[in-house]
């Protein structure tokens, strides 16, 4: 895969979760007991051996850059490519962030001095395990100018708002593409597409001032070059809200849902901790829950997911719930319907319980 | 080179005879342990935690595994541009070659790789023990006594002290007397096999013993008992805490089972002495409605819907329906199928186990039961030891 860049677009500004984003970029929300939601678009891109990634970042990119690090669990540690961080080129205070392709036209010259022939841009909050190898090769069968990434999803399991959808003919030729739609074809976020191509649709973008990727990039020129599409068949969770992270971390407690995403076709690589295996005392109970490492367990868990260096003290119960990294659990404490973001403090005897349809978001660091 | 102050050997050459199937196609310190590590894992994190950027990692037998595990260093942050873990086999020079006779024999014949760091001080370790230990303080006590070697001692039960090399000490800690495996042991003052010595005194003792044609070329046989008959300012380093030769299968599952304590005298849980190992990168562990895990350490990637007790599961274990594991190790990739009942067993790496089958025997004084590497074990078989 040395005729590819990868990009990872987190350009576009969202406040869609609320508490998890206070002080975070929505890539670098943690998800799935150890992971933040770049890692599955990083590790796509890894697992399909794409060797060179530019990450377009935004803003509250602290905790994304400590995650990123220099790119190694992702093989982007690299003499030739490698990972490319290129936050907004901008004048402050005078120019003001017009959207993300005024991010990608900033960095014009990235793309300009790239050999590669192809680029796939993705962006962070659709979840998926997937190897681009069959789409790119679907694209180049294809001769198509961009190739669209959807995924037929069960709108009763996926919310779908802010999702964009596409209408496909019987070609695999994109005929349209709308968030008001209801074909039930949902656009990834991800296309593949000829660089000299990208370069010139930036430029003319730009020339317009328009500055959205989707709206102005894509959109506007579905009857201009020919954009198809392919449908990725694996599962896929969409991350949009407080309520869909909820529900699509707990899906993952489907063993199905757990060995597809997780396993199939590739692994998921996160930033290592070297946290020792989950320590189950005699008192755990622990059931239908998912356990990341470096835990200690006394008490009883249920439907829930605990993230690495969790601990929970005996008589404590943990019930629907998803107990972010190195959080503590006193004794006897309940807590039920709630997403405890990292290192939260529950003392003995508390009892927090939530709205099983609208979980609870207690910040990071907080002592109750 | 940048001349270094104190560099380690690490001696991970050893076959473990004693551990049977486990080390068939493996070298002692590569054998899996604790749900996660390689032995010499802790060794390693030892050195990095301890601030020693420079190990040469000395093998033998068979090294594959080991070699690949070891990699560059990075998982123990010992990738380094001047230093880090250097694996060093034994090679063919001028006049010929050898294996490495002893453990001394091993670290003479790399005095090359030594003086490029012309270092002050060499740590002699194994790569086959289980502890935690902070060698920069040993290196302290060395410095303030103005000691020439300084060996590591922790006190064992009396009864054992005969399989250990022991030692006497005067009332400043220096060495008086020393013992390989005596059969009427003195004193309970075993050696950990962990020794500092001032490079230029080792050097000449190495040059020496090599000279020597009735030598065996050990450090416990050979050199520390020459330097103590020498009168050279040998000194003791008093260690407490958790230490073990994992050497046989009863002393690999004991140290295993050691761990399930609620509050283990070696804590892996201490975010100030990390234990560093390559990490399988495998998602969080699943446990399924009808499951049960107790007393047990479970790692990355299992799924477990069986019943699971006083055991340790490596990563990517899967246990099936119905299926009850007791007193038992598990190494990475073992797939356990419904309705199985493990007793007291430790079952090697990728081996696959049909339903319906009993494996081991039960019971505290029962023998343990060994499964080797990617065995597999039809559907209602029966196996014990």
């Amino acid at each position: 895969m040395k005729n590819v860049i990868g990009v990872i677009n987190l350009g576009k500004p969202h406040s869609m979760l609320d508490d998890l984003t206070r002080n975070r970029s929505i890539a670098s929300v943690p998800f799935g007991g150890r992971y933040r939601l770049i890692d599955f678009t990083l590790s796509n891109m890894a697992n399909t051996g794409i060797s060179k990634v530019a990450v377009f970042t935004l803003n509250k990119s602290r905790s994304l850059m400590d995650h990123l690090g220099s790119g190694k669990e992702w093989q982007l540690d690299r003499k030739i490519g490698g990972l490319f961080v290129l936050p907004p080129a901008i004048e402050f205070p005078t120019q003001e962030y017009k959207g993300d392709l005024q991010n990608f036209h900033g960095h014009i010259d990235y793309f300009n001095r790239s050999k590669e022939e192809y680029v796939i841009v993705c962006r962070s909050h659709m979840i998926c395990n997937v190897n681009y190898a069959e789409a790119l090769q679907f694209h180049i069968d294809s001769e198509a100018d961009i190739t669209m990434l959807y995924n037929r999803v069960d709108p009763d399991t996926v919310d779908l708002s802010n999702c964009y959808q596409v209408e496909v003919d019987e070609h695999q030729r994109v005929r349209g593409m709308s968030s008001d739609f209801d074909t039930g074809n949902v656009y990834m976020e991800t296309f593949i597409i000829n660089k000299s191509l990208l370069v010139e649709l930036i430029e003319q973008c730009a020339e317009n001032e328009q500055y959205d990727l989707t709206e102005s990039l894509l959109i506007q020129n579905i009857n201009n070059v020919s954009v198809h599409a392919f449908q990725h068949q694996g599962h896929l969770s969409i991350i949009n809200c407080t309520t869909s992270y909820y529900n699509q971390s707990m899906r993952l407690l489907d063993p199905e849902v757990w060995k597809g995403l997780f396993f199939q076709p590739g692994l998921v690589y996160t930033k290592i901790k070297d946290e020792p295996p989950t320590k189950y005392i005699e008192t755990a109970d622990v059931r239908n829950s998912l356990i990341a490492n470096g835990c200690i367990v006394q008490g009883q868990v249920e439907n829930s997911i605990l993230f690495r260096g969790v601990k929970v003290a005996k008589g404590a119960v943990i019930r629907n719930s998803i107990i972010m990294q190195e959080c503590e659990i006193g004794a006897d404490a309940v807590v039920e319907n709630m997403i405890l973001d990292k290192e939260v403090c529950i003392k003995r005897g508390q009892s927090l319980i939530g709205n099983a349809t609208e979980p609870v978001v207690i910040n990071k660091r907080s002592t109750i | 080179m940048q001349r270094k102050e104190i560099i380690a050997m690490l001696l991970a050459g050893g076959e473990g005879r004693r551990l049977g199937a486990l080390t068939q196609k493996l070298a002692k310190p590569a054998v899996p342990f604790g749900g996660k590590y390689r032995i010499i894992d802790f060794t390693l994190s030892n050195c990095s935690n301890s601030g020693i950027d420079t190990v040469g990692v000395l093998t033998q037998y068979q090294p594959l595994i080991l070699n690949s595990y070891l990699g560059i260093g990075t998982s123990w942050d010992l990738d380094r541009a001047n230093g880090g873990v250097t694996v060093l086999p034994p090679y063919v020079q001028q006049k010929g070659g050898n294996w490495y006779k002893g453990t001394a024999n091993a670290i003479f014949q790399n005095m090359f790789y030594i003086e490029r760091y012309n270092p002050q001080y060499v740590l002699v370790i194994s790569g086959d023990h289980i502890y935690k230990m902070d060698y920069d303080k040993m290196l302290d006590e060395h410095k303030k006594r103005g000691a020439e070697a300084t060996i590591a001692l922790i006190e064992v039960p009396w009864q054992e002290a005969s399989r250990f090399g022991v030692m006497n000490v005067d009332g400043a800690d220096r060495i008086t007397e020393f013992e390989e495996k005596p059969k009427n042991p003195k004193t309970n003052l075993a050696s950990m096999g962990i020794y500092i010595f001032n490079w230029d005194v080792l050097k000449s003792y190495l040059v020496r013993d090599d000279e020597n044609p009735y030598s065996s070329n050990d450090f416990g046989k050979d050199i520390i008992p020459r330097m103590l008959q020498e009168e050279r300012d040998l000194y003791a380093h008093r260690f407490q805490g958790y230490w073990k030769d994992v050497g046989t299968i009863e002393s690999l599952w004991e140290a295993n089972m050691d761990l399930l304590e609620a509050y283990p005298t070696l804590n892996l849980h201490d975010n100030e002495w990390r234990i560093y190992s390559v990490n399988p990168n495998q998602p969080p562990q699943y446990i399924a409605p009808y499951a049960s895990v107790k007393q047990s350490l479970v790692n990355e990637g299992c799924m477990v819907f069986g019943n699971v007790d006083h055991s340790v599961l490596f990563y990517g274990v899967h246990v099936g329906e119905k299926s009850m594991i007791k007193d038992s190790i598990i190494m990475p990739n073992v797939r356990i199928g419904q309705n199985v009942k493990i007793y007291k067993t430790i079952i090697a790496e990728g081996t696959v186990i049909g339903d319906n089958c009993t494996i081991g025997v039960e019971g505290e004084h029962a023998p343990i039961t060994l499964i080797g590497e990617d065995s597999f074990i039809p559907a209602n078989a029966k196996i014990k030891n």
